[in-house]
């Protein structure tokens, strides 16, 4: 994908915001430059503490998703016992829709940010098992006898085949996710709290009626998931550099 | 050098596929192991390298018990084994990076290793310097075996294990790299064991063949072949009369 055709399907994507809003012409959809100019302003006036609330957040649960999913995925992927143990369980709890889980976590972990990033993490923890735990279970039989060969023990083979060979399992896991994550954000964000971007927008469009406002938050929203989804390309790009040879 | 001693192997649930097997390799000899599919040509080889341990009798290397890789002893399996997200240096350096992973400790890493990095003269002695920072999956098959020969050489083995090295080789690269290994091994002093399903590469290479039959085997059927490594050798009449014989025991098992 090149860099010239998105930025050429966000400017169709702009012109048709514009065309759109001046079809419908009411105040509950504002054109593209009336957000603009109200986002550039409240970017002075509290977006931005709202926007690194919500950074922090689906941040902190990807972090804590990475630390602790990736040593499960890759101990369930290359022990058949301890595959037999807890593949079923995942089986069972991967499908689960995680935001029916909001309203018992809040219950049970309070109002703070624990709370919220407990909701997320628990949608990238299992992406993240599954996909690490596949890798690493498929591995070729003869990379492993090699290293072997080579000397290498358990310890070994987890710096130098498991964990490379995760690496884009977790970042695929991780960019599939992103969108679910923030999604996800929002609908925590509405509950018990006065910070983050879900909060922002839901006050500004149904209490206070401020259109652009709430338009301006979900520009905002836009910017933290597709700028979470361009770090994920990047980091793919510098970290697992053999899969974009020719 | 290597001995096995009633050396008896089979995988679990399944008939035994040596049986009671004596068989021995002096130093610095090449051998070639040569059978039909599924007579356990690789299976051997596993057991020479200590990836698999005997289920009865034993396999002695320099007079000690083979119970696990011994760190002299280098393999270099049919498809290279090669790390895809690691570079042709960083791959041909694998080997060194391990023992210096575990450090001295006796057991990954030989009591005489001292911690090294350097595989630059091997990259050039193998001739992959072109494309040291490249991945295997953008150079050729043949550049792969290299890598996976500069690998195992960098860890400075007294003994060679090959799998079908060159069976996934066009011709010319394939005659190309027969020759270099014949060449480093003679200057490594290296003890090489080859496994081959095809007869005339057995016959190039080894000085030594050992034919295996459908399992159990049992007696090992050896051929010698004083010939193998000579320039020429191919066009010989001796070359042509042993590939002959080696066709007509491997039609009759």
């Amino acid at each position: 994908m090149r860099k010239r055709d998105v930025f050429v399907a966000a400017l169709a994507l702009v012109v048709l915001w514009q065309v759109t809003a001046l079809l419908v012409n009411r105040p509950i959809l504002p054109t593209p430059l009336v957000v603009a100019q109200v986002f550039v302003h409240e970017l002075g006036h509290g977006l931005l503490g709202h926007f690194f609330a919500s950074l922090w957040r689906v941040v902190a649960s990807m972090a804590l998703a990475v630390i602790l999913a990736v040593p499960v995925g890759l101990a369930i992927g290359q022990s058949k016992v301890l595959d037999r143990i807890f593949s079923p369980i995942i089986y069972l709890l991967y499908p689960i829709p995680k935001v029916v889980l909001v309203p018992i976590i809040l219950v049970f972990l309070g109002v703070g940010d624990l709370a919220k990033i407990t909701i997320i993490f628990l949608i990238l923890f299992f992406q993240i098992v599954v996909l690490v735990r596949d890798q690493a279970a498929n591995l070729p039989p003869q990379l492993i006898l090699s290293l072997h060969s080579l000397g290498a023990g358990r310890r070994a083979l987890f710096r130098f085949v498991y964990l490379p060979a995760s690496l884009p399992a977790i970042l695929t896991a991780l960019r599939q996710s992103v969108g679910m994550a923030v999604a996800l954000l929002y609908v925590a964000e509405l509950f018990a709290t006065q910070k983050g971007l879900g909060y922002y927008i839901y006050y500004n469009g149904s209490t206070l009626l401020n259109y652009p406002a709430m338009y301006a938050g979900v520009v905002a929203m836009s910017v933290l998931g597709l700028g979470l989804y361009f770090t994920v390309d990047w980091l793919e790009r510098w970290l697992c550099p053999w899969q974009f040879v020719t | 050098m290597i001995r096995l001693e009633a050396m008896t192997f089979g995988y679990p649930n399944t008939p035994p596929i040596f049986q009671d097997f004596d068989w021995q390799v002096l130093r610095g000899e090449t051998w070639a192991v040569l059978g039909p599919s599924g007579c356990g040509k690789t299976t051997l080889l596993y057991l020479l390298s200590g990836l698999r341990v005997p289920i009865g009798g034993q396999i002695l290397i320099d007079g000690q018990q083979l119970t696990r890789p011994r760190p002299h002893t280098g393999i270099i399996l049919q498809d290279y084994g090669l790390l895809p997200w690691a570079t042709v240096q960083a791959n041909a350096g694998l080997g060194l990076s391990v023992r210096n992973f575990y450090g001295l400790d006796g057991k990954h890493t030989p009591q005489d290793y001292e911690p090294n990095t350097n595989v630059a003269p091997w990259l050039k002695r193998l001739g992959l310097v072109s494309v040291a920072n490249k991945f295997p999956s953008q150079i050729s098959g043949g550049q792969r075996q290299r890598t996976a020969i500069a690998r195992t050489l960098a860890l400075q083995p007294d003994i060679l294990l090959m799998d079908e090295p060159f069976s996934s080789l066009d011709a010319v690269t394939r005659q190309d790299l027969q020759t270099l290994t014949l060449e480093l091994c003679a200057e490594q002093s290296l003890t090489l064991v080859i496994v081959t399903h095809a007869i005339e590469e057995a016959v190039s290479l080894g000085r030594k063949i050992l034919l295996l039959s459908q399992p159990p085997n049992r007696q090992p059927a050896i051929f010698d072949n004083p010939g193998a490594g000579q320039a020429n050798y191919q066009h010989d009449n001796s070359y042509q009369l042993l590939c002959q014989r080696l066709r007509q025991e491997m039609e009759s098992v």
